[in-house]
Protein backbone atom coordinates (compact mmCIF):
# COMPACT_ATOMS: atom_id res chain seq x y z
CA UNK A 1 0.00 0.00 0.00
CA UNK A 2 1.26 3.80 -0.86
CA UNK A 3 1.01 5.89 1.84
CA UNK A 4 -0.94 9.53 0.75
CA UNK A 5 0.01 12.57 2.30
CA UNK A 6 -1.83 12.56 5.52
CA UNK A 7 -0.11 9.07 6.36
CA UNK A 8 3.49 10.54 5.98
CA UNK A 9 2.35 13.90 8.12
CA UNK A 10 1.46 11.12 10.36
CA UNK A 11 4.27 9.55 10.61
CA UNK A 12 6.15 12.46 10.35
CA UNK A 13 4.60 13.80 13.65
CA UNK A 14 5.44 10.44 15.70
CA UNK A 15 8.80 11.02 14.32
CA UNK A 16 8.88 14.25 16.16
CA UNK A 17 7.07 12.73 19.31
CA UNK A 18 9.76 10.18 19.70
CA UNK A 19 13.00 13.05 19.33
CA UNK A 20 10.99 14.83 22.04
CA UNK A 21 10.96 11.96 23.88
CA UNK A 22 14.72 11.54 23.15
CA UNK A 23 15.67 14.78 24.41
CA UNK A 24 13.95 14.39 27.25
CA UNK A 25 15.96 11.11 27.57
CA UNK A 26 18.81 12.89 27.14
CA UNK A 27 18.41 15.81 29.12
CA UNK A 28 16.43 14.46 31.63
CA UNK A 29 17.85 15.29 35.95
CA UNK A 30 17.33 12.12 37.24
CA UNK A 31 17.15 8.55 36.47
CA UNK A 32 13.07 7.67 36.74
CA UNK A 33 12.54 10.95 34.13
CA UNK A 34 14.32 8.86 31.56
CA UNK A 35 12.86 5.74 32.81
CA UNK A 36 9.53 7.65 31.89
CA UNK A 37 10.88 8.79 28.79
CA UNK A 38 11.25 5.04 27.98
CA UNK A 39 8.26 4.24 28.95
CA UNK A 40 6.36 6.69 26.82
CA UNK A 41 8.27 6.06 23.73
CA UNK A 42 7.96 2.67 23.96
CA UNK A 43 4.33 3.08 24.25
CA UNK A 44 4.34 5.14 20.85
CA UNK A 45 6.69 2.57 19.15
CA UNK A 46 4.18 -0.15 19.47
CA UNK A 47 1.47 2.10 17.88
CA UNK A 48 4.08 2.91 15.02
CA UNK A 49 5.14 -0.64 14.56
CA UNK A 50 1.66 -1.03 13.51
CA UNK A 51 1.48 1.74 11.63
CA UNK A 52 4.79 -0.47 9.59
CA UNK A 53 2.67 -3.23 9.26
CA UNK A 54 -0.01 -1.21 7.52
CA UNK A 55 2.88 0.25 5.27
CA UNK A 56 4.61 -2.94 4.35
CA UNK A 57 1.04 -4.64 4.50
CA UNK A 58 2.23 -7.61 6.45
CA UNK A 59 0.85 -8.34 9.44
CA UNK A 60 4.29 -10.25 11.13
CA UNK A 61 4.77 -6.73 12.57
CA UNK A 62 1.85 -7.01 14.63
CA UNK A 63 3.46 -9.77 16.70
CA UNK A 64 6.80 -7.97 16.42
CA UNK A 65 4.33 -4.88 17.80
CA UNK A 66 2.85 -6.89 20.46
CA UNK A 67 6.44 -8.48 22.05
CA UNK A 68 8.12 -5.75 22.11
CA UNK A 69 5.31 -3.96 24.27
CA UNK A 70 5.29 -7.44 26.60
CA UNK A 71 9.07 -6.98 26.69
CA UNK A 72 9.60 -3.09 27.40
CA UNK A 73 6.58 -3.35 30.35
CA UNK A 74 8.71 -5.55 32.07
CA UNK A 75 11.77 -3.72 31.17
CA UNK A 76 10.03 -0.46 33.18
CA UNK A 77 8.34 -2.66 36.12
CA UNK A 78 12.30 -4.16 36.76
CA UNK A 79 14.10 -0.84 36.27
CA UNK A 80 11.42 0.51 38.69
CA UNK A 81 11.91 -2.49 41.28
CA UNK A 82 15.65 -1.31 41.15
CA UNK A 83 14.97 2.60 41.83
CA UNK A 84 12.95 1.87 44.63
CA UNK A 85 16.10 0.00 45.67
CA UNK A 86 15.29 -3.53 46.95
CA UNK A 87 11.94 -2.81 49.11
CA UNK A 88 9.72 -5.76 48.73
CA UNK B 1 -13.38 4.53 4.86
CA UNK B 2 -9.83 5.94 4.10
CA UNK B 3 -10.23 9.23 5.08
CA UNK B 4 -11.73 8.12 8.27
CA UNK B 5 -8.84 6.62 8.58
CA UNK B 6 -6.07 8.88 7.73
CA UNK B 7 -7.86 11.09 9.99
CA UNK B 8 -7.43 9.07 13.17
CA UNK B 9 -4.14 7.97 12.66
CA UNK B 10 -3.34 12.23 12.63
CA UNK B 11 -5.09 12.62 15.72
CA UNK B 12 -3.79 9.43 17.13
CA UNK B 13 0.01 10.73 16.07
CA UNK B 14 -0.57 14.24 17.41
CA UNK B 15 -1.68 13.07 21.00
CA UNK B 16 1.31 10.50 20.92
CA UNK B 17 3.58 14.29 19.93
CA UNK B 18 1.21 15.94 22.79
CA UNK B 19 2.48 13.51 25.56
CA UNK B 20 6.03 14.03 24.41
CA UNK B 21 5.80 17.39 24.66
CA UNK B 22 4.52 17.53 28.19
CA UNK B 23 7.52 15.39 29.21
CA UNK B 24 9.30 18.16 28.23
CA UNK B 25 7.45 20.89 29.91
CA UNK B 26 6.12 20.10 32.56
CA UNK B 27 8.42 20.92 36.02
CA UNK B 28 8.50 17.38 37.97
CA UNK B 29 8.75 13.60 37.77
CA UNK B 30 5.13 12.90 38.63
CA UNK B 31 3.43 15.71 36.16
CA UNK B 32 5.78 14.51 33.29
CA UNK B 33 4.42 10.69 34.63
CA UNK B 34 0.39 11.65 33.97
CA UNK B 35 1.35 13.68 30.99
CA UNK B 36 3.19 10.42 28.99
CA UNK B 37 1.38 8.08 30.23
CA UNK B 38 -2.09 9.47 29.23
CA UNK B 39 -1.51 11.19 26.15
CA UNK B 40 0.58 8.14 24.53
CA UNK B 41 -2.13 5.66 25.43
CA UNK B 42 -5.06 7.53 23.91
CA UNK B 43 -2.83 8.26 21.20
CA UNK B 44 -1.63 4.47 20.06
CA UNK B 45 -4.70 3.10 21.00
CA UNK B 46 -6.17 6.01 18.21
CA UNK B 47 -3.31 4.92 15.85
CA UNK B 48 -4.20 1.32 16.20
CA UNK B 49 -7.80 1.90 15.77
CA UNK B 50 -6.75 3.80 12.58
CA UNK B 51 -4.58 0.78 11.17
CA UNK B 52 -7.65 -1.53 11.83
CA UNK B 53 -10.08 0.73 9.58
CA UNK B 54 -7.59 0.94 6.69
CA UNK B 55 -6.99 -3.21 7.14
CA UNK B 56 -10.68 -4.76 9.05
CA UNK B 57 -9.16 -8.15 8.71
CA UNK B 58 -6.59 -7.50 11.57
CA UNK B 59 -9.18 -6.61 14.10
CA UNK B 60 -8.20 -9.96 16.33
CA UNK B 61 -4.53 -8.87 17.06
CA UNK B 62 -5.43 -4.96 17.14
CA UNK B 63 -7.61 -6.01 19.46
CA UNK B 64 -4.71 -7.72 21.43
CA UNK B 65 -2.61 -5.36 20.94
CA UNK B 66 -4.84 -2.46 22.20
CA UNK B 67 -6.21 -4.53 24.92
CA UNK B 68 -2.56 -5.66 26.25
CA UNK B 69 -1.45 -1.38 26.16
CA UNK B 70 -4.52 -0.78 28.22
CA UNK B 71 -3.72 -2.78 30.69
CA UNK B 72 -0.04 -2.34 31.31
CA UNK B 73 0.32 1.23 30.42
CA UNK B 74 -1.18 2.78 33.62
CA UNK B 75 0.13 -0.37 35.63
CA UNK B 76 3.94 0.57 34.80
CA UNK B 77 3.42 3.72 35.37
CA UNK B 78 1.64 3.41 38.76
CA UNK B 79 4.87 0.98 39.61
CA UNK B 80 7.12 4.21 38.59
CA UNK B 81 5.46 6.62 40.77
CA UNK B 82 5.19 4.41 43.63
CA UNK B 83 8.86 3.72 43.24
CA UNK B 84 9.39 7.41 43.20
CA UNK B 85 6.95 8.39 46.13
CA UNK B 86 9.14 5.54 48.38
CA UNK B 87 12.76 6.53 47.00
CA UNK B 88 11.22 10.00 48.79
CA UNK B 89 10.68 12.73 45.99
CA UNK B 90 7.91 15.40 47.07
CA UNK B 91 5.95 16.87 44.31
CA UNK B 92 6.61 20.00 42.95
CA UNK B 93 4.33 23.11 43.91
CA UNK B 94 4.81 27.00 42.38
CA UNK B 95 3.11 28.32 45.73
CA UNK B 96 4.80 28.57 49.22
CA UNK B 97 1.07 28.13 50.82
CA UNK B 98 0.46 24.70 48.81
CA UNK B 99 3.89 23.54 49.90
CA UNK B 100 3.07 24.33 53.31
CA UNK B 101 -0.66 22.48 53.43
CA UNK B 102 1.52 19.35 51.51
CA UNK B 103 3.62 19.55 54.47
CA UNK B 104 0.77 19.37 56.96
CA UNK B 105 -0.79 16.83 54.89
CA UNK B 106 2.45 14.19 54.62
CA UNK B 107 3.43 15.10 58.22
CA UNK B 108 -0.30 14.17 59.37
CA UNK B 109 0.29 10.89 57.22
CA UNK B 110 3.44 9.46 58.55
CA UNK C 1 -8.63 -31.06 42.86
CA UNK C 2 -11.05 -29.34 41.22
CA UNK C 3 -14.38 -29.05 43.54
CA UNK C 4 -17.99 -27.45 42.75
CA UNK C 5 -16.74 -24.68 44.27
CA UNK C 6 -13.92 -23.30 42.14
CA UNK C 7 -15.19 -24.86 39.06
CA UNK C 8 -16.53 -21.61 38.20
CA UNK C 9 -12.53 -20.29 38.34
CA UNK C 10 -11.35 -22.91 36.14
CA UNK C 11 -14.08 -22.39 33.36
CA UNK C 12 -13.36 -18.70 33.75
CA UNK C 13 -9.79 -18.64 33.24
CA UNK C 14 -10.45 -21.57 30.11
CA UNK C 15 -12.66 -18.97 28.41
CA UNK C 16 -10.31 -16.43 29.16
CA UNK C 17 -7.21 -18.02 27.30
CA UNK C 18 -9.77 -19.37 24.67
CA UNK C 19 -10.74 -16.17 23.68
CA UNK C 20 -6.88 -14.96 23.82
CA UNK C 21 -6.07 -17.40 21.60
CA UNK C 22 -8.39 -16.90 18.69
CA UNK C 23 -8.54 -13.35 19.11
CA UNK C 24 -4.43 -14.06 18.24
CA UNK C 25 -5.11 -16.69 15.27
CA UNK C 26 -8.04 -15.08 14.24
CA UNK C 27 -9.33 -18.07 12.88
CA UNK C 28 -11.60 -20.61 13.33
CA UNK C 29 -10.26 -23.52 11.46
CA UNK C 30 -11.16 -26.66 12.94
CA UNK C 31 -6.99 -27.63 13.69
CA UNK C 32 -6.51 -23.96 15.04
CA UNK C 33 -10.04 -24.57 17.33
CA UNK C 34 -8.58 -27.92 18.88
CA UNK C 35 -5.19 -27.11 19.60
CA UNK C 36 -6.97 -23.65 20.88
CA UNK C 37 -8.56 -26.15 23.32
CA UNK C 38 -6.02 -28.12 23.94
CA UNK C 39 -3.38 -25.77 25.45
CA UNK C 40 -6.23 -23.51 27.06
CA UNK C 41 -7.24 -26.56 29.30
CA UNK C 42 -3.51 -27.50 30.14
CA UNK C 43 -2.53 -23.44 31.18
CA UNK C 44 -5.84 -23.61 33.15
CA UNK C 45 -4.91 -26.66 35.26
CA UNK C 46 -1.68 -26.09 36.06
CA UNK C 47 -1.83 -22.29 37.00
CA UNK C 48 -5.82 -22.24 38.67
CA UNK C 49 -4.21 -22.64 42.00
CA UNK C 50 -1.82 -19.86 41.53
CA UNK C 51 -4.49 -17.47 40.01
CA UNK C 52 -6.11 -16.38 42.71
CA UNK C 53 -6.56 -12.81 41.80
CA UNK C 54 -9.72 -13.50 39.90
CA UNK C 55 -11.20 -14.95 43.10
CA UNK C 56 -13.52 -11.94 43.51
CA UNK C 57 -15.53 -11.94 40.13
CA UNK C 58 -19.00 -12.22 40.24
CA UNK C 59 -20.57 -14.91 37.76
CA UNK C 60 -23.94 -13.59 37.06
CA UNK C 61 -25.30 -12.28 33.95
CA UNK C 62 -26.26 -9.39 35.22
CA UNK C 63 -22.07 -8.52 35.48
CA UNK C 64 -21.53 -8.78 31.60
CA UNK C 65 -23.91 -5.97 31.43
CA UNK C 66 -21.87 -4.32 34.45
CA UNK C 67 -18.46 -4.65 32.51
CA UNK C 68 -19.90 -3.35 29.24
CA UNK C 69 -21.20 0.11 31.03
CA UNK C 70 -17.72 -0.12 33.17
CA UNK C 71 -15.81 -0.28 29.23
CA UNK C 72 -18.18 2.95 28.45
CA UNK C 73 -17.90 5.17 31.08
CA UNK C 74 -14.04 4.48 30.98
CA UNK C 75 -13.35 5.81 27.40
CA UNK C 76 -15.88 8.73 27.52
CA UNK C 77 -13.29 9.33 31.11
CA UNK C 78 -10.11 8.89 29.10
CA UNK C 79 -10.97 10.85 25.99
CA UNK C 80 -11.98 13.53 28.48
CA UNK C 81 -8.73 13.09 30.34
CA UNK C 82 -6.79 13.69 27.03
CA UNK C 83 -8.33 16.67 26.01
CA UNK C 84 -7.85 18.28 29.69
CA UNK C 85 -4.23 17.04 29.46
CA UNK C 86 -3.63 18.54 25.91
CA UNK C 87 -5.32 22.01 27.22
CA UNK C 88 -2.71 22.05 30.41
CA UNK C 89 0.23 21.23 28.01
CA UNK C 90 -0.61 23.42 25.16
CA UNK C 91 -1.58 26.55 27.86
CA UNK C 92 1.49 28.61 28.32
CA UNK C 93 0.81 29.57 31.95
CA UNK C 94 1.04 25.73 32.48
CA UNK C 95 -2.31 25.67 34.97
CA UNK C 96 -1.39 22.91 37.59
CA UNK C 97 -1.21 22.81 41.43
CA UNK C 98 -0.09 19.35 41.81
CA UNK C 99 -0.53 17.24 45.53
CA UNK C 100 -0.83 13.94 46.70
CA UNK C 101 -4.54 13.21 48.37
CA UNK C 102 -5.43 9.73 49.68
CA UNK C 103 -8.55 7.75 48.18
CA UNK C 104 -10.58 5.44 50.58
CA UNK C 105 -12.28 2.52 48.03
CA UNK C 106 -14.66 -0.37 49.30
CA UNK C 107 -14.01 -3.00 46.58
CA UNK C 108 -12.55 -5.78 48.17
CA UNK C 109 -10.71 -8.07 45.54
CA UNK C 110 -7.51 -7.27 44.89
CA UNK C 111 -8.23 -7.33 40.82
CA UNK C 112 -10.92 -5.34 41.92
CA UNK C 113 -8.43 -2.40 43.85
CA UNK C 114 -6.14 -2.58 41.08
CA UNK C 115 -8.83 -2.09 38.09
CA UNK C 116 -10.09 1.04 40.33
CA UNK C 117 -6.20 1.99 40.48
CA UNK C 118 -5.55 1.52 36.64
CA UNK C 119 -8.74 3.80 35.70
CA UNK C 120 -7.92 6.61 37.77
CA UNK C 121 -4.04 6.97 36.85
CA UNK C 122 -6.36 6.73 33.11
CA UNK C 123 -8.95 9.37 34.09
CA UNK C 124 -8.32 13.16 34.41
CA UNK C 125 -5.58 14.67 36.47
CA UNK C 126 -5.01 11.68 38.42
CA UNK C 127 -2.40 9.02 38.93
CA UNK C 128 -2.60 6.38 41.15
CA UNK C 129 0.73 6.26 43.69
CA UNK C 130 0.16 3.60 46.44
CA UNK C 131 -2.08 1.06 47.50
CA UNK C 132 -2.37 -0.38 51.01
CA UNK C 133 -5.09 -1.99 52.37
CA UNK C 134 -8.37 -0.12 51.70
CA UNK C 135 -6.58 3.24 50.48
CA UNK C 136 -5.20 4.33 47.43
CA UNK C 137 -2.35 7.06 47.43
CA UNK C 138 -3.12 9.55 44.07
CA UNK C 139 -1.20 12.35 42.63
CA UNK C 140 -3.49 15.15 41.69
CA UNK C 141 -2.48 17.49 39.04
CA UNK C 142 -5.01 20.23 40.24
CA UNK C 143 -5.86 19.74 43.78
CA UNK C 144 -8.20 22.33 45.38
CA UNK C 145 -6.79 22.85 48.73
CA UNK C 146 -7.74 21.20 51.86
CA UNK C 147 -9.66 18.88 50.51
CA UNK C 148 -10.59 16.07 53.03
CA UNK C 149 -10.73 12.07 52.19
CA UNK C 150 -14.38 11.88 51.58
CA UNK C 151 -14.65 14.51 49.21
CA UNK C 152 -11.52 13.54 47.34
CA UNK C 153 -13.10 9.92 47.72
CA UNK C 154 -16.21 11.60 46.02
CA UNK C 155 -14.63 13.09 42.94
CA UNK C 156 -12.23 10.90 42.04
CA UNK C 157 -12.90 6.82 43.09
CA UNK C 158 -17.03 6.69 43.60
CA UNK C 159 -17.69 6.61 39.90
CA UNK C 160 -15.49 3.88 38.98
CA UNK C 161 -16.25 1.79 42.01
CA UNK C 162 -19.52 1.81 41.66
CA UNK C 163 -19.21 0.66 38.20
CA UNK C 164 -16.45 -1.73 39.01
CA UNK C 165 -18.71 -3.14 41.95
CA UNK C 166 -21.51 -4.84 39.69
CA UNK C 167 -18.66 -7.46 38.31
CA UNK C 168 -16.22 -7.57 41.25
CA UNK C 169 -16.34 -8.08 44.95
Amino acid sequence: MTLNYLEQLAIGIIGAALLLGLIRMLIGPSAPDRVISADTMSVTVTAALTLVAAAFGSDLYLDVALVYGALSFVGVVAIARVIEGGKA
Amino acid sequence: MRLIADIILLLGAVFCFLGALGLIRMPDIYNRIQAGTKAATLGSIAIILGVGLLYPSWWGKLVCISGFLLFTSPVSSSVLARAVYLSGVKPWSHKEKASASLKHQTGEKS
Amino acid sequence: MINKHNLHHHLFLFSTLLFLWLLLTSSLAMDELLAGILVASIVSLISAPYLDIFNGVRYTPMAVVAVLRYLGYFFVALIRANFDMAGRVLSPSLPISPAVVEVQTRLKSRLGQMLLANSITLTPGTLSVDLNNDRILVHWIAAPEGISLEQATHDIASGFEQHISGFLE
